[in-house]
């Protein structure tokens, strides 16, 4: 099954509008998760489990977000940043996350807005489209 | 679980389904104030049958073994106002299970009639993102819960069950 890209993004957008109570014109491809739509960690949660019913797809944990498994280990931060080390493990994890700006000051506490709808769309759909 | 809202339970089936029951009475007394001369339940403790409902439902499927908390109302419609003397019907069913967290839907039912959709996530608190340490004991489930079974036997081994032992 192959979706286009705005097919994906209207699904995912449904998706977030039921998980956070938002808005679905809040829902901009570059809105934060956490920042714009105000998430908290067990909507990560409750957001792959929506993501995995409305798509019909496994979703790993660790794979669309898959912060904590590099901010746990204290060999990619020095000096509450991500070390060279970290930032390619986090290129390697992230494919579908846009590291430009993040690259500039890899400052641990902005890695949440990496968390962007936008992300979320890259990741369904080279799913959905990789099958 | 220091507080029991519920009755008990009717129904169980492991890892999907449970049913329990609440009788609302005048003798408990927040429905003297909620409101005076028009006692109605508290929307609030319908979500507080629901959460105990799933909760237990949830915590039976790891033998009460993981610290299960009510982690996000996901949703909560009230149909009509709930009044002493009322017997509510609290079905909780399980729609997702992960090793973090639950999702479960529920219906609160009067007889025939619906009352209340409530749709819940519980977190097993000691997989928290976070990485927070918890104490070892299970301060969620405690002894009372096999009183809340005592009309339902569960399926698996004798020492696996939360409910009463079968009859001799």
């Amino acid at each position: 099954m192959t979706m286009s890209r705005d097919e994906v993004f209207q699904k995912v957008q449904g998706v977030l509008v039921d998980a956070l109570g938002v808005d679905d014109d809040e829902v901009t491809p570059e809105a934060t998760l956490m920042g714009d739509l105000g998430a908290e960690s067990i909507d990560f949660l409750d957001i792959v489990f929506r993501l995995e019913k409305a798509f019909g797809m496994k979703v790993p944990r660790d794979e669309l977000f898959p912060a904590e498994g590099i901010l746990n280990n204290p060999e990619l931060i020095s000096n509450g940043k991500l070390t060279d080390k970290g930032l390619s493990e986090l290129r390697q994890r992230v494919p579908h996350m846009d590291l430009t700006e993040f690259e500039k000051d890899p400052n641990i506490n902005k890695i949440v807005d990496l968390f962007t709808v936008n992300a979320i769309v890259n990741y369904v759909a080279g799913k959905v489209n990789a099958t | 679980m220091r507080w029991i809202w519920i009755d008990k339970f009717v129904e169980f089936e492991s890892g999907r389904r449970a049913v329990a029951v609440k009788n609302v009475s005048l003798a408990e007394e927040h429905l003297h104030d909620h409101f005076p001369g028009f006692p109605v339940m508290p929307e609030c403790l319908m979500i507080e049958g629901m959460a105990q409902t799933g909760g237990i439902l949830v915590g039976q499927t790891s033998d009460f073994r993981e610290k299960v908390v009510l982690a996000k109302i996901n949703k909560a419609v009230f149909f009509d106002y709930v009044t002493p003397g009322d017997s509510l019907r609290i079905e909780a069913r399980i729609e997702t299970l992960a090793p973090e967290a639950v999702g479960t839907s529920g219906r609160i039912t009067r007889g025939d009639q619906l009352i209340a959709e409530i749709d819940l996530m519980f977190s097993h608190i000691d997989h928290n993102l976070a990485g927070k340490k918890f104490p070892e004991e299970n301060f969620v489930f405690t002894g009372s819960i096999t009183t809340l079974l005592r009309d339902v036997v569960l399926d698996g081994p004798p020492d696996d069950r939360c409910g009463r032992e079968p009859p001799q």
